[in-house]
Protein backbone atom coordinates (compact mmCIF):
# COMPACT_ATOMS: atom_id res chain seq x y z
CA UNK A 1 0.00 0.00 0.00
CA UNK A 2 1.58 3.55 -1.00
CA UNK A 3 2.81 5.90 2.11
CA UNK A 4 0.22 8.75 2.28
CA UNK A 5 -0.84 11.66 4.78
CA UNK A 6 -3.74 11.23 6.68
CA UNK A 7 -6.42 12.91 4.95
CA UNK A 8 -7.99 15.99 6.84
CA UNK A 9 -10.51 18.23 4.91
CA UNK A 10 -9.18 21.35 3.16
CA UNK A 11 -12.05 24.29 4.56
CA UNK A 12 -13.82 23.70 7.51
CA UNK A 13 -17.30 25.04 5.41
CA UNK A 14 -17.94 22.07 2.97
CA UNK A 15 -21.48 20.56 3.75
CA UNK A 16 -21.73 16.88 4.44
CA UNK A 17 -23.69 15.95 1.57
CA UNK A 18 -27.26 13.98 2.27
CA UNK A 19 -28.67 11.98 -0.81
CA UNK A 20 -31.14 9.76 -1.09
CA UNK A 21 -30.76 6.96 -3.81
CA UNK A 22 -34.02 5.52 -6.14
CA UNK A 23 -33.94 2.10 -7.36
CA UNK A 24 -35.73 1.77 -10.83
CA UNK A 25 -36.71 -0.65 -13.12
CA UNK A 26 -38.18 0.08 -16.26
CA UNK A 27 -38.85 3.60 -15.35
CA UNK A 28 -40.50 2.70 -12.08
CA UNK A 29 -39.47 2.76 -8.93
CA UNK A 30 -39.08 -0.30 -7.22
CA UNK A 31 -39.05 -1.32 -3.27
CA UNK A 32 -42.61 0.59 -2.88
CA UNK A 33 -42.00 4.30 -1.75
CA UNK A 34 -44.32 6.09 0.96
CA UNK A 35 -44.20 9.49 0.45
CA UNK A 36 -47.22 11.65 1.80
CA UNK A 37 -48.60 14.03 -1.39
CA UNK A 38 -47.85 12.28 -4.14
CA UNK A 39 -50.05 11.51 -7.22
CA UNK A 40 -47.93 8.90 -8.41
CA UNK A 41 -45.24 7.11 -5.69
CA UNK A 42 -43.48 5.68 -8.69
CA UNK A 43 -43.10 7.98 -10.42
CA UNK A 44 -38.70 8.78 -9.97
CA UNK A 45 -39.59 12.17 -11.69
CA UNK A 46 -41.98 13.23 -9.09
CA UNK A 47 -39.89 11.62 -6.59
CA UNK A 48 -37.15 13.36 -7.37
CA UNK A 49 -38.66 16.67 -7.09
CA UNK A 50 -39.83 15.90 -3.86
CA UNK A 51 -36.39 14.67 -2.47
CA UNK A 52 -34.76 18.33 -3.93
CA UNK A 53 -37.82 19.95 -2.07
CA UNK A 54 -36.86 18.33 1.09
CA UNK A 55 -33.45 19.14 0.77
CA UNK A 56 -31.75 16.29 -0.55
CA UNK A 57 -27.79 17.43 -1.76
CA UNK A 58 -28.19 15.18 -4.54
CA UNK A 59 -30.02 11.82 -5.80
CA UNK A 60 -29.11 9.30 -7.05
CA UNK A 61 -30.67 6.94 -9.59
CA UNK A 62 -29.89 3.19 -9.52
CA UNK A 63 -31.32 1.49 -12.68
CA UNK A 64 -31.83 -2.25 -12.27
CA UNK A 65 -33.71 -2.95 -14.92
CA UNK A 66 -32.95 -6.54 -16.43
CA UNK A 67 -34.83 -6.77 -19.22
CA UNK A 68 -32.67 -5.34 -22.52
CA UNK A 69 -35.99 -4.21 -24.16
CA UNK A 70 -36.81 -1.54 -21.35
CA UNK A 71 -33.62 -0.40 -20.92
CA UNK A 72 -33.89 2.78 -22.73
CA UNK A 73 -36.36 4.13 -20.18
CA UNK A 74 -33.79 5.24 -17.84
CA UNK A 75 -32.97 7.95 -20.13
CA UNK A 76 -36.43 8.70 -20.19
CA UNK A 77 -36.56 9.30 -16.51
CA UNK A 78 -32.91 11.40 -16.62
CA UNK A 79 -34.26 13.47 -18.70
CA UNK A 80 -37.50 14.63 -17.31
CA UNK A 81 -35.77 14.97 -13.68
CA UNK A 82 -33.13 17.32 -15.43
CA UNK A 83 -36.21 19.43 -16.78
CA UNK A 84 -37.04 20.21 -13.06
CA UNK A 85 -34.54 19.09 -10.70
CA UNK A 86 -31.49 21.57 -10.34
CA UNK A 87 -29.24 19.55 -8.02
CA UNK A 88 -26.45 16.85 -9.06
CA UNK A 89 -27.58 13.26 -10.25
CA UNK A 90 -26.02 10.31 -9.99
CA UNK A 91 -27.16 7.59 -12.37
CA UNK A 92 -25.44 3.88 -11.71
CA UNK A 93 -26.41 0.54 -13.00
CA UNK A 94 -25.21 -1.12 -16.30
CA UNK A 95 -22.75 1.14 -17.34
CA UNK A 96 -20.16 -0.92 -19.38
CA UNK A 97 -18.78 1.74 -21.79
CA UNK A 98 -17.64 5.04 -22.76
CA UNK A 99 -21.23 5.39 -24.94
CA UNK A 100 -22.82 4.53 -21.87
CA UNK A 101 -21.62 7.13 -20.37
CA UNK A 102 -22.07 10.25 -23.12
CA UNK A 103 -25.93 9.06 -23.63
CA UNK A 104 -26.72 9.34 -19.23
CA UNK A 105 -24.48 12.43 -19.27
CA UNK A 106 -26.09 14.07 -22.57
CA UNK A 107 -29.72 12.93 -21.04
CA UNK A 108 -29.01 15.06 -18.05
CA UNK A 109 -26.67 13.10 -15.69
CA UNK A 110 -24.12 14.48 -13.87
CA UNK A 111 -22.63 11.55 -12.48
CA UNK A 112 -22.35 8.07 -13.44
CA UNK A 113 -22.26 4.87 -10.74
CA UNK A 114 -19.54 2.54 -12.39
CA UNK A 115 -19.44 -1.32 -10.48
CA UNK A 116 -19.77 -4.10 -12.59
CA UNK A 117 -18.27 -2.74 -15.57
CA UNK A 118 -14.94 -1.72 -13.88
CA UNK A 119 -14.13 -4.58 -12.30
CA UNK A 120 -14.51 -6.70 -15.60
CA UNK A 121 -12.85 -3.73 -17.15
CA UNK A 122 -10.39 -1.36 -14.91
CA UNK A 123 -9.63 0.40 -18.01
CA UNK A 124 -12.41 1.93 -18.09
CA UNK A 125 -12.27 4.20 -15.46
CA UNK A 126 -9.65 5.91 -17.12
CA UNK A 127 -11.54 5.94 -20.40
CA UNK A 128 -14.02 7.60 -18.87
CA UNK A 129 -12.18 10.52 -16.59
CA UNK A 130 -10.02 11.42 -19.92
CA UNK A 131 -13.34 11.86 -21.92
CA UNK A 132 -15.36 13.39 -19.55
CA UNK A 133 -13.15 14.04 -16.12
CA UNK A 134 -13.03 12.04 -13.28
CA UNK A 135 -16.03 13.87 -11.91
CA UNK A 136 -18.50 12.34 -13.61
CA UNK A 137 -17.34 9.23 -12.61
CA UNK A 138 -18.55 7.37 -9.11
CA UNK A 139 -17.20 4.19 -8.36
CA UNK A 140 -19.67 1.90 -6.60
CA UNK A 141 -18.09 -0.26 -4.55
CA UNK A 142 -20.61 -3.42 -2.71
CA UNK A 143 -18.12 -4.75 0.10
CA UNK A 144 -18.70 -7.38 2.07
CA UNK A 145 -16.09 -9.22 5.16
CA UNK A 146 -13.94 -11.88 3.85
CA UNK A 147 -10.80 -12.83 5.89
CA UNK A 148 -9.32 -14.31 2.66
CA UNK A 149 -7.83 -10.87 1.73
CA UNK A 150 -5.55 -8.95 3.08
CA UNK A 151 -7.77 -6.20 4.52
CA UNK A 152 -10.48 -8.36 5.42
CA UNK A 153 -13.18 -6.65 2.63
CA UNK A 154 -13.93 -7.83 -0.84
CA UNK A 155 -15.17 -6.58 -3.66
CA UNK A 156 -18.79 -8.26 -4.36
CA UNK A 157 -21.09 -8.19 -7.82
CA UNK A 158 -25.14 -9.16 -8.50
CA UNK A 159 -26.06 -7.65 -5.17
CA UNK A 160 -23.00 -9.35 -2.97
CA UNK A 161 -24.04 -13.37 -4.36
CA UNK A 162 -20.28 -13.27 -6.25
CA UNK A 163 -17.19 -12.47 -4.07
CA UNK A 164 -14.93 -11.21 -6.63
CA UNK A 165 -11.64 -11.95 -4.02
CA UNK A 166 -10.89 -8.72 -5.02
CA UNK A 167 -9.33 -6.75 -2.09
CA UNK A 168 -11.91 -3.57 -1.29
CA UNK A 169 -8.66 -1.49 -0.24
CA UNK A 170 -6.63 -2.21 -2.91
CA UNK A 171 -9.27 -1.53 -5.38
CA UNK A 172 -10.16 1.79 -4.20
CA UNK A 173 -6.51 2.93 -4.13
CA UNK A 174 -6.06 1.19 -8.15
CA UNK A 175 -9.85 3.34 -9.09
CA UNK A 176 -8.41 6.29 -7.79
CA UNK A 177 -5.38 6.07 -9.78
CA UNK A 178 -6.86 5.12 -12.57
CA UNK A 179 -9.68 8.22 -12.14
CA UNK A 180 -12.10 7.74 -10.13
CA UNK A 181 -13.77 10.74 -8.76
CA UNK A 182 -15.51 9.13 -6.12
CA UNK A 183 -16.30 6.02 -4.13
CA UNK A 184 -19.93 5.11 -3.45
CA UNK A 185 -18.92 2.43 -0.58
CA UNK A 186 -21.71 -0.09 0.40
CA UNK A 187 -21.49 -2.39 2.68
CA UNK A 188 -23.57 -5.56 1.91
CA UNK A 189 -22.96 -6.75 5.24
CA UNK A 190 -24.88 -3.78 7.00
CA UNK A 191 -26.98 -3.35 4.28
CA UNK A 192 -30.47 -4.15 5.18
CA UNK A 193 -30.02 -4.16 8.87
CA UNK A 194 -30.83 -0.80 10.39
CA UNK A 195 -27.97 -1.55 12.61
CA UNK A 196 -25.75 1.14 11.36
CA UNK A 197 -23.17 2.05 9.00
CA UNK A 198 -19.83 -0.19 8.64
CA UNK A 199 -17.82 2.20 10.38
CA UNK A 200 -14.60 0.28 10.51
CA UNK A 201 -15.05 -0.32 6.46
CA UNK A 202 -15.64 3.54 6.18
CA UNK A 203 -12.47 4.10 8.15
CA UNK A 204 -10.12 1.53 6.22
CA UNK A 205 -11.21 3.68 2.73
CA UNK A 206 -10.73 6.62 4.08
CA UNK A 207 -7.27 6.26 5.48
CA UNK A 208 -6.23 5.16 1.45
CA UNK A 209 -7.51 7.71 -0.65
CA UNK A 210 -7.91 10.98 -0.92
CA UNK A 211 -11.15 11.50 -3.24
CA UNK A 212 -14.80 11.64 -1.34
CA UNK A 213 -16.34 8.76 0.28
CA UNK A 214 -19.93 8.15 0.28
CA UNK A 215 -21.29 5.91 2.66
CA UNK A 216 -23.94 3.66 2.68
CA UNK A 217 -25.36 0.37 3.81
CA UNK A 218 -27.30 -0.21 6.94
CA UNK A 219 -28.36 3.19 7.88
CA UNK A 220 -31.76 2.83 10.86
CA UNK A 221 -31.48 6.01 12.79
CA UNK A 222 -31.07 9.48 12.76
CA UNK A 223 -27.94 8.76 15.05
CA UNK A 224 -26.56 6.60 12.86
CA UNK A 225 -25.65 9.32 10.49
CA UNK A 226 -22.83 11.52 12.05
CA UNK A 227 -20.58 8.06 12.87
CA UNK A 228 -20.40 7.63 9.81
CA UNK A 229 -19.35 10.92 8.75
CA UNK A 230 -16.93 10.49 11.60
CA UNK A 231 -15.13 7.78 10.56
CA UNK A 232 -14.27 9.51 7.29
CA UNK A 233 -17.58 9.62 4.88
CA UNK A 234 -17.67 12.92 2.94
CA UNK A 235 -21.54 12.31 1.74
CA UNK A 236 -24.16 9.68 3.37
CA UNK A 237 -26.66 8.01 1.20
CA UNK A 238 -29.84 5.82 2.42
CA UNK A 239 -32.80 4.48 -0.04
CA UNK A 240 -35.25 2.81 2.53
CA UNK A 241 -35.27 4.97 5.65
CA UNK A 242 -36.24 8.05 3.54
CA UNK A 243 -39.09 6.31 1.08
CA UNK A 244 -40.77 4.82 4.17
CA UNK A 245 -40.88 8.37 5.92
CA UNK A 246 -38.96 6.82 9.22
CA UNK A 247 -36.69 9.55 8.90
CA UNK A 248 -36.42 12.89 6.64
CA UNK A 249 -33.33 14.64 4.70
CA UNK A 250 -34.21 17.30 7.39
CA UNK A 251 -33.81 15.03 10.18
CA UNK A 252 -30.62 13.39 9.13
CA UNK A 253 -29.45 17.07 8.33
CA UNK A 254 -30.45 17.89 12.11
CA UNK A 255 -28.80 15.21 13.62
CA UNK A 256 -25.65 15.84 11.75
CA UNK A 257 -25.25 19.36 12.94
CA UNK A 258 -25.88 18.74 16.59
CA UNK A 259 -23.27 16.38 16.45
CA UNK A 260 -21.47 18.83 15.06
CA UNK A 261 -21.11 18.49 11.31
CA UNK A 262 -22.27 21.15 8.21
CA UNK A 263 -24.93 20.71 6.62
CA UNK A 264 -26.61 22.62 3.91
CA UNK B 1 -41.26 41.42 -21.04
CA UNK B 2 -39.56 39.70 -23.94
CA UNK B 3 -37.43 36.50 -22.69
CA UNK B 4 -33.85 37.56 -23.86
CA UNK B 5 -32.45 34.67 -26.33
CA UNK B 6 -29.11 32.67 -24.84
CA UNK B 7 -26.79 30.27 -26.27
CA UNK B 8 -25.20 27.68 -24.24
CA UNK B 9 -22.33 26.42 -26.68
CA UNK B 10 -22.15 22.65 -27.28
CA UNK B 11 -18.22 22.17 -28.26
CA UNK B 12 -18.11 18.52 -26.66
CA UNK B 13 -20.35 16.15 -24.89
CA UNK B 14 -21.27 16.25 -21.39
CA UNK B 15 -24.75 17.15 -19.30
CA UNK B 16 -25.85 20.64 -21.07
CA UNK B 17 -29.87 19.92 -20.53
CA UNK B 18 -29.07 20.80 -17.11
CA UNK B 19 -27.68 24.15 -17.60
CA UNK B 20 -30.71 24.85 -20.74
CA UNK B 21 -33.77 24.12 -18.28
CA UNK B 22 -32.06 26.13 -15.53
CA UNK B 23 -31.22 29.19 -17.89
CA UNK B 24 -35.28 28.75 -18.69
CA UNK B 25 -36.45 28.67 -15.53
CA UNK B 26 -34.03 31.48 -14.68
CA UNK B 27 -36.36 33.78 -17.85
CA UNK B 28 -34.34 32.72 -21.17
CA UNK B 29 -34.83 31.49 -24.31
CA UNK B 30 -32.38 28.86 -24.79
CA UNK B 31 -30.81 27.23 -27.07
CA UNK B 32 -28.13 24.27 -27.23
CA UNK B 33 -25.74 24.52 -30.43
CA UNK B 34 -22.18 24.11 -31.87
CA UNK B 35 -23.50 26.77 -34.21
CA UNK B 36 -20.56 29.59 -33.78
CA UNK B 37 -22.61 32.33 -35.92
CA UNK B 38 -25.59 31.93 -33.66
CA UNK B 39 -23.43 31.79 -30.87
CA UNK B 40 -21.75 34.84 -31.73
CA UNK B 41 -25.62 36.41 -32.38
CA UNK B 42 -27.00 35.24 -29.13
CA UNK B 43 -27.77 38.01 -26.71
CA UNK B 44 -26.05 36.02 -24.22
CA UNK B 45 -23.61 33.34 -24.42
CA UNK B 46 -23.07 30.15 -21.46
CA UNK B 47 -19.71 28.22 -22.07
CA UNK B 48 -19.83 25.07 -20.41
CA UNK B 49 -17.05 23.06 -19.77
CA UNK B 50 -16.09 19.83 -17.18
CA UNK B 51 -13.11 17.65 -17.35
CA UNK B 52 -9.57 19.05 -17.89
CA UNK B 53 -8.74 22.73 -19.04
CA UNK B 54 -6.09 21.30 -21.64
CA UNK B 55 -8.73 19.16 -23.35
CA UNK B 56 -11.24 21.95 -22.84
CA UNK B 57 -9.51 24.28 -24.21
CA UNK B 58 -8.67 22.18 -27.03
CA UNK B 59 -12.07 21.17 -27.16
CA UNK B 60 -13.12 25.20 -27.19
CA UNK B 61 -10.30 25.96 -29.79
CA UNK B 62 -11.19 23.45 -32.16
CA UNK B 63 -15.16 24.54 -32.26
CA UNK B 64 -14.15 28.24 -33.04
CA UNK B 65 -14.86 29.31 -29.75
CA UNK B 66 -11.74 30.95 -29.24
CA UNK B 67 -12.69 33.74 -31.25
CA UNK B 68 -16.03 33.77 -31.07
CA UNK B 69 -15.55 34.57 -26.48
CA UNK B 70 -13.01 37.07 -27.35
CA UNK B 71 -14.79 38.79 -29.97
CA UNK B 72 -18.03 38.42 -28.05
CA UNK B 73 -16.21 40.23 -25.07
CA UNK B 74 -14.91 42.53 -27.06
CA UNK B 75 -17.74 44.25 -28.39
CA UNK B 76 -19.58 44.15 -24.95
CA UNK B 77 -21.67 40.56 -25.41
CA UNK B 78 -22.15 39.01 -22.39
CA UNK B 79 -20.45 35.72 -21.32
CA UNK B 80 -21.05 33.54 -18.64
CA UNK B 81 -18.62 30.89 -18.24
CA UNK B 82 -19.66 27.83 -16.26
CA UNK B 83 -16.81 25.63 -14.02
CA UNK B 84 -13.68 24.62 -16.42
CA UNK B 85 -15.56 27.07 -18.93
CA UNK B 86 -15.05 29.88 -16.56
CA UNK B 87 -11.33 28.65 -15.77
CA UNK B 88 -10.39 28.89 -19.73
CA UNK B 89 -11.45 33.07 -19.08
CA UNK B 90 -8.19 33.39 -17.61
CA UNK B 91 -4.76 33.59 -18.71
CA UNK B 92 -3.88 30.12 -18.23
CA UNK B 93 -4.25 26.82 -16.40
CA UNK B 94 -1.48 24.97 -14.61
CA UNK B 95 -1.77 21.06 -14.67
CA UNK B 96 0.79 18.88 -13.33
CA UNK B 97 3.03 21.18 -14.27
CA UNK B 98 2.35 21.42 -17.84
CA UNK B 99 1.11 24.84 -18.22
CA UNK B 100 -2.06 25.32 -21.18
CA UNK B 101 -3.28 29.18 -22.58
CA UNK B 102 -6.21 30.08 -21.34
CA UNK B 103 -8.69 32.88 -23.34
CA UNK B 104 -6.98 35.34 -21.66
CA UNK B 105 -9.86 37.53 -20.69
CA UNK B 106 -8.85 37.58 -16.78
CA UNK B 107 -5.86 37.95 -15.34
CA UNK B 108 -4.22 34.84 -13.57
CA UNK B 109 -3.77 31.26 -13.67
CA UNK B 110 -5.17 28.68 -12.64
CA UNK B 111 -3.87 25.97 -10.05
CA UNK B 112 -4.61 22.64 -7.96
CA UNK B 113 -6.54 23.18 -4.89
CA UNK B 114 -4.29 23.29 -2.16
CA UNK B 115 -6.59 21.25 0.66
CA UNK B 116 -5.66 17.79 1.12
CA UNK B 117 -9.03 16.03 -0.04
CA UNK B 118 -9.46 17.18 -4.14
CA UNK B 119 -11.74 17.19 -5.47
CA UNK B 120 -13.68 19.86 -3.93
CA UNK B 121 -17.24 18.51 -4.11
CA UNK B 122 -20.04 19.48 -2.47
CA UNK B 123 -22.25 22.52 -1.73
CA UNK B 124 -20.00 25.69 0.01
CA UNK B 125 -21.04 29.22 1.00
CA UNK B 126 -19.49 32.19 -0.92
CA UNK B 127 -17.76 35.72 0.63
CA UNK B 128 -18.32 38.80 -1.16
CA UNK B 129 -18.94 42.39 -0.95
CA UNK B 130 -22.13 42.41 -2.92
CA UNK B 131 -21.32 41.37 -6.61
CA UNK B 132 -24.39 41.86 -8.63
CA UNK B 133 -24.41 38.54 -9.90
CA UNK B 134 -25.14 37.52 -6.37
CA UNK B 135 -28.39 39.78 -5.21
CA UNK B 136 -30.79 38.72 -3.15
CA UNK B 137 -29.11 35.24 -2.14
CA UNK B 138 -28.31 35.18 1.45
CA UNK B 139 -25.16 34.77 2.74
CA UNK B 140 -25.28 31.33 3.78
CA UNK B 141 -26.89 30.24 0.90
CA UNK B 142 -24.50 26.83 -0.64
CA UNK B 143 -23.69 26.75 -4.28
CA UNK B 144 -22.35 23.07 -5.45
CA UNK B 145 -18.94 22.94 -6.40
CA UNK B 146 -17.01 19.91 -8.47
CA UNK B 147 -13.47 20.90 -9.36
CA UNK B 148 -9.64 19.92 -8.29
CA UNK B 149 -7.95 23.60 -9.51
CA UNK B 150 -8.89 27.33 -9.19
CA UNK B 151 -7.73 30.76 -9.97
CA UNK B 152 -6.59 32.58 -6.80
CA UNK B 153 -7.87 36.23 -5.40
CA UNK B 154 -7.07 38.77 -6.09
CA UNK B 155 -7.98 39.40 -10.25
CA UNK B 156 -7.16 42.65 -11.17
CA UNK B 157 -10.08 44.48 -12.89
CA UNK B 158 -12.69 41.95 -11.88
CA UNK B 159 -15.20 41.97 -8.71
CA UNK B 160 -14.89 38.55 -7.22
CA UNK B 161 -16.91 36.12 -4.93
CA UNK B 162 -14.12 33.85 -2.88
CA UNK B 163 -14.99 30.36 -1.65
CA UNK B 164 -12.73 28.96 0.70
CA UNK B 165 -10.92 25.02 0.50
CA UNK B 166 -7.49 25.11 1.54
CA UNK B 167 -7.42 28.71 1.22
CA UNK B 168 -9.72 30.97 -0.74
CA UNK B 169 -10.20 31.01 -4.44
CA UNK B 170 -12.13 32.64 -7.11
CA UNK B 171 -15.68 30.77 -6.78
CA UNK B 172 -17.56 33.96 -9.14
CA UNK B 173 -15.37 36.75 -10.94
CA UNK B 174 -16.95 39.54 -13.28
CA UNK B 175 -15.41 41.78 -15.67
CA UNK B 176 -17.64 44.09 -17.57
CA UNK B 177 -19.73 41.80 -20.02
CA UNK B 178 -17.56 38.86 -18.59
CA UNK B 179 -18.95 36.32 -15.85
CA UNK B 180 -17.37 33.09 -14.54
CA UNK B 181 -18.71 31.01 -12.09
CA UNK B 182 -16.42 28.04 -10.48
CA UNK B 183 -19.40 26.60 -9.29
CA UNK B 184 -22.69 25.16 -10.93
CA UNK B 185 -25.16 27.40 -10.62
CA UNK B 186 -27.37 25.02 -12.60
CA UNK B 187 -26.79 22.39 -10.16
CA UNK B 188 -27.49 24.86 -7.25
CA UNK B 189 -30.78 24.69 -6.37
CA UNK B 190 -32.63 27.65 -5.45
CA UNK B 191 -29.47 29.76 -5.10
CA UNK B 192 -28.28 29.21 -8.35
CA UNK B 193 -31.23 30.22 -9.83
CA UNK B 194 -31.45 33.09 -8.12
CA UNK B 195 -27.96 33.65 -9.73
CA UNK B 196 -28.99 32.70 -13.16
CA UNK B 197 -31.87 35.07 -12.78
CA UNK B 198 -29.76 37.92 -12.06
CA UNK B 199 -27.83 37.16 -14.88
CA UNK B 200 -30.75 36.86 -17.95
CA UNK B 201 -32.22 40.01 -16.61
CA UNK B 202 -28.74 41.98 -17.04
CA UNK B 203 -29.02 40.95 -21.01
Amino acid sequence: MRDRPPVTLGGMALAVRVIPCLDVDGGRVVKGVRFQDLRDAGDPVELAAAYDAAGADELTFLDVTASVDDRDTVFDVVARTAESVFIPLTVGGGVRTVDDVDRLLRAGADKVGVNTGAIARPELIGEVARRFGSQVLVLSLDVAADDSVPSGYTVTTHGGRTRTGLDAVTWAVQAEDLGAGELLLNSIDADGTKEGFDLPLIAAIREVVSIPVIASGGAGAVGDFPPAVAAGADAVLAASVFHFGQMSIGDVKAGLAEAGHVVR
Amino acid sequence: MSRPDVVVFDYGSGNLRSAQRALERAGADVTVTDDVAAAARATGLVVPGVGAFAACMAGLAAAGGHTLVTDRVARGAPVLGICVGAQVMFDAGDEHGVVTGGLGLLPGTVTRLSAERVPHMGWNTLDHDGLWLLDGVAPEERFYFVHSYAARPPIAGAEVATCDYGGPFVAVACRGPLSATQFHPEKSGRAGLALLSNWVRSL
